[in-house]
């Protein structure tokens, strides 16, 4: 991407909630759509969104952070009334029955469009998430200043 | 209007219809004119937004009852 081309969105995706990464999916897709170079920047609880879903971490810490937030992108919950999985399971129903399409499908679309997954490598080592850990769509595996690079390069940037 | 494609996005929510025009627009010729049938009343704003950022010609819209129809120019 050159500097004059910046005909760019780039979205930073810290939050592992079903609802909001519903919003980074959504904006994504229509970033995509409307033609310009999309990019989603993976971190900490955004990595859930990008896990294949097997349990994670080798540590003590890591393997029960890897059990009480085990990622996939089927298990999110939505941040606000969750309760214990029950706010998960109303909202994916109340979604399909508006015709909503479904967060896993929603995914494959974005990455259908061309959209770029990274995943941040110091919140995998932090939570002891492997590239093995993560679906095979995404690029790379990246620091800061290459999100930095990208959103610099872009017309719009998000923080979700 | 007579239109080179059909695109049924009845049902679809957002972002689903957009993706879809994007799609299509992609497979066609220049000059050629896609016709959305689409529900969701956020189509009515997204379809011209989504023309505008794109430069292909938004041609107007037809009510059809319980849907409407939306006209695309794809640009040369």
């Amino acid at each position: 991407m050159s500097s004059q081309d910046n005909n760019a969105t780039t979205i930073v995706v810290f939050s592992g909630d079903m609802d909001k990464i519903f919003a980074a999916f959504t904006i994504a897709a229509a970033s995509a759509a409307a033609g310009m170079e999309t990019t989603l920047f993976f971190t900490f609880w955004g990595l859930k969104a990008i896990q294949k879903g097997n349990r994670t971490g080798k540590g003590l810490m890591a393997k029960m952070l890897g059990i009480i937030n085990r990622g996939g992108i089927n298990r999110l919950g939505p941040s606000k009334f969750n309760f214990g999985g029950l706010g998960r399971w109303m909202f994916k129903k109340m979604m399909a029955d508006k015709g909503v399409t479904p967060l896993e499908e929603l995914r494959q679309t974005c990455l259908d469009l061309g959209v770029h997954f990274l995943a941040c490598k110091m919140s995998m080592d932090v939570m002891e998430i492997t590239r093995e850990d993560l679906i095979d769509e995404v690029e790379d595996v990246v620091g800061a200043a290459r999100m930095m690079r990208d959103a610099a390069n872009s017309k719009v940037h998000f923080f979700i | 209007m007579q239109a080179d494609l059909i695109q049924d996005s009845i049902g679809q929510m957002c972002p689903m219809p957009i993706v879809q025009l994007a799609k299509n627009i992609r497979k066609m010729q220049p000059g050629q004119v896609l016709e959305i049938r689409a529900d969701d009343e956020g189509a009515h704003a997204d379809i011209p937004a989504w023309c505008e950022q794109t430069g292909n010609e938004f041609l107007g819209e037809e009510d059809a009852g319980s849907y409407v129809k939306y006209y695309v120019r794809k640009r040369a």
